[in-house]
């Protein structure tokens, strides 16, 4: 399934692009693609491990940049 | 932004102290020092933190250790302008980016936010996402329509340029439909509500565009993966030029290494070229809606750039779709009576056809005059208006009834009109030709574009007679829908490998080809959801000339990035160059960084000065 988020606090978009490629990492994350323009995140996964899924994004975007922010459209 | 701007200024106004005033020489210093602390603070505390973090090639850690380093050697006047300067130009950048996205935003300025719905007999103005279908809502002069709908009540003029580009006001009386996001100017209208908001034209269009970035092109791609390489070799090469050549080298100073390979540091910042990409797309996607034409993603502006084939479909998309009488020959009789009794006799009949006889007759029709008609099934209308019996309709009505007329070779359908027994003229009835048309497929054919197709369902010589007025290379006509995806899988095989074929349609019936074209264009899908969604790129007038305007756009977009793109890698690895043999200085690198980023930021800007018509 996929969800569409808004992403807040990003620097740069080098870093838009690095945080991408983490969470692309991710067990569970089929696709991951941010645009540092507009602002948002696009996550494809298993919809059976949402929760959990969402739950290790958020903890990459922690350990990669503090002062992002994600909020589920 | 303004607190930024701020520290920036007060560092600068320290620092041209520093280096113009002469005081003791720690005095000096000391400001520098201050200088420093005010404009680098937080980098050096986000520098810190990612290093107790384990992200090393981070940049504000190359700039703290660049500073820290030159300062190290002595070198206090360049620690402070490095940092100075990149603080700039991070400030530059985000200014740009913030001015871009609040342009797209404004573009973007047609989500309505409430809607006045009618409700037990009042009034209340609700959130546009409430309203139920078949509710009564109420705009007035300087409101948006929150939703799609049919007037009941009113009439009014729109505005709906920020839906299709188009700087003429729309009428709208009652019965006609009405679409969400136009702007209502002066009439008070009464709208019955057609369908959710959700599903209203405004809330699609607005998702097409809020989403069109999370498509990359690929010299986005190409960027990011040059930057993820990019930074690392250069920071490796740095300590590698620090450690070695003093080492292996006689009489090298390590403090003359160590400056360049802190040059290197210096330059080792891709976020100017990272952004500078995206900035361009998103600017170009940007100004192709203020033109009516909305476009998925950054990856289709750039195949749009390497078009080769367009492929059209004729009807709704060259010619208007719409059947109008384009002749009359009367024999006997004047044109106008050879049209009224045709119209007559037409008058009870629903056929598309009689429709267009009606449209061109124009006339109020005095029923009482039409005694009788009899539909005669493949042939025509017998009707008897008044005293005359009257026949209207093709060759074979006219052989049957012995009729003795001229044959006539026109393209289109021919309407024969026999009057008492006696041939009294033809109405010739086709399909028109749009007027920007031929001037679409002359303009495509200046812009580099090698090959224009015509795909049809109509018959052969109606399609040949359109290609042949249009200057069309290629037709081909009586192609059912399986035959167009037939032609356009033969048409991919022919284009050469780089080259892109785009499908040009109106969105009834060739979603399949659209979906199966490098590039699918619908057009005039103003209102039509099954285009929108089908569609790469989406017209939302039906002007066949937007696709000259967005070929444009796209070729004006790609060059901005290839000159960012060759632009910025030349004079970085020209200064780095220049750097390792020891010819060019910390100034130098300074400018590598945020001179080129502030000149390919300035670059890409262009791309949101595209005028709408």
């Amino acid at each position: 399934m996929k969800s569409k988020f808004k992403i807040k606090g990003l620097d740069c978009a080098n870093c838009a692009a690095e945080l991408e490629r983490a969470i692309q990492k991710i067990d569970g994350i089929e696709t991951a693609v941010i645009s540092f323009m507009s602002e948002r995140m696009e996550l494809e996964y298993n919809e059976s491990e949402k929760a959990e899924v969402i739950e290790k994004v958020k903890k990459v975007i922690k350990k990669e940049e503090p002062d992002v922010t994600i909020e589920e459209m | 932004m303004k607190k930024r701007a701020i520290k920036i200024l007060v560092s600068l106004l320290l620092f041209i102290v520093a280096m113009c005033v002469e005081f003791e020489s720690y005095v000096t210093n000391c400001i520098f020092v201050l200088s420093y602390i005010i404009v680098g603070y937080e980098i050096l505390r986000k520098a810190i933190r990612n290093i107790l973090r384990g992200k090393v090639f981070d940049e504000n850690f190359l700039m703290t250790v660049a500073t820290l380093g030159a300062f190290g050697i002595g070198e206090f006047p360049e620690a402070v302008a490095v940092m100075l300067f990149y603080q700039i130009g991070e400030l530059f950048q985000s200014y740009a980016v913030d001015k871009s996205r609040k342009s797209i935003a404004n573009l973007m300025d047609i989500r309505p936010d409430y809607a006045n719905v009618y409700r037990d007999g009042n009034e209340e103005k609700v959130d546009p996402d409430e309203v139920k279908i078949g509710e009564f809502v109420i705009v007035r002069p300087g409101e948006k329509i929150a939703l799609d709908g049919v007037v009941v009540e009113g009439n009014t003029t729109l505005d709906t340029k920020a839906l299709t580009g188009e700087t003429m006001p729309r009428e709208a009386k009652e019965g006609d439909e009405v679409l969400s996001g136009s702007i209502n100017i002066n009439g008070v209208i009464k709208i019955k509500v057609t369908k959710e908001y959700g599903e209203s034209t405004v809330s699609k269009i607005l998702d097409l565009v809020e989403n069109a970035s999370s498509k990359k092109s690929k010299s986005e791609n190409f960027i990011t993966k040059f930057a993820k390489y990019y930074t690392p070799i250069v920071v490796i090469i740095a300590v590698v030029l620090a450690v070695f050549p003093p080492l292996l080298i006689k009489g090298e100073l390590f403090s003359d290494w160590l400056y360049r390979a802190l040059s290197f540091l210096v330059v080792s910042c891709p976020c100017a070229l990272v952004i500078s990409i995206p900035l361009s797309f998103f600017g170009g996607i940007g100004g192709a809606s203020k033109i009516g034409v909305l476009i998925k993603g950054s990856n289709y502006l750039e195949a749009l750039s390497k078009v080769e084939t367009v492929v059209f479909d004729k009807t709704g998309t060259l010619t208007k779709g719409v059947f109008e009488v384009q002749k009359i020959e009367a024999v006997g009789i004047s044109e106008s009576e050879l049209l009224k009794f045709a119209a007559y006799s037409e008058h009870y009949s629903n056929h598309p056809i009689s429709k267009s006889i009606k449209v061109a007759f124009n006339e109020e029709i005095e029923e009482k005059q039409i005694i009788k008609t009899e539909e005669l099934s493949g042939r025509g209308i017998f009707a008897q208006i008044g005293e005359k019996e009257v026949l209207v309709g093709n060759e074979k009505l006219m052989k049957e009834k012995g009729i003795d007329f001229s044959e006539c070779t026109d393209v289109g359908t021919i309407l024969y009109v026999g009057i008492d027994g006696k041939y009294a003229g033809y109405i010739l009835i086709a399909d028109s030709v749009k007027e920007d048309s031929a001037n679409t497929i002359n303009q495509l054919k200046k812009n580099g574009i090698k090959k224009t197709v015509m795909l049809t369902g109509d018959r052969k010589n109606v399609g040949e007679s359109v290609a042949t007025k249009l200057g069309l290379d290629e037709v081909y006509a009586e192609l059912l829908p399986d035959g167009k995806v037939e032609k356009v899988e033969s048409l991919l095989k022919q284009k050469s490998e780089q080259g892109k074929l785009a499908f040009v349609g109106d969105g009834i019936n060739d979603a399949p080809v659209l979906a199966m074209s490098d590039i699918g264009i619908a057009m005039g899908a103003l209102g039509a959801d099954s285009a929108i969604e089908a569609a790469d790129i989406v017209i939302m007038t039906d002007e066949p000339s937007k696709i000259v305007s967005s070929i444009k756009l796209s070729k004006k977009t790609m060059n901005i990035v290839k000159e960012n793109i060759v632009f910025a890698i030349f004079i970085k690895v020209a200064v780095l160059v220049l750097t390792a043999f020891g010819l060019s200085t910390m100034w130098e690198a300074v400018f590598a960084d945020v001179g080129v980023s502030i000149i390919a930021i300035l670059n890409a800007l262009r791309m949101l000065n595209v005028k709408s018509k």
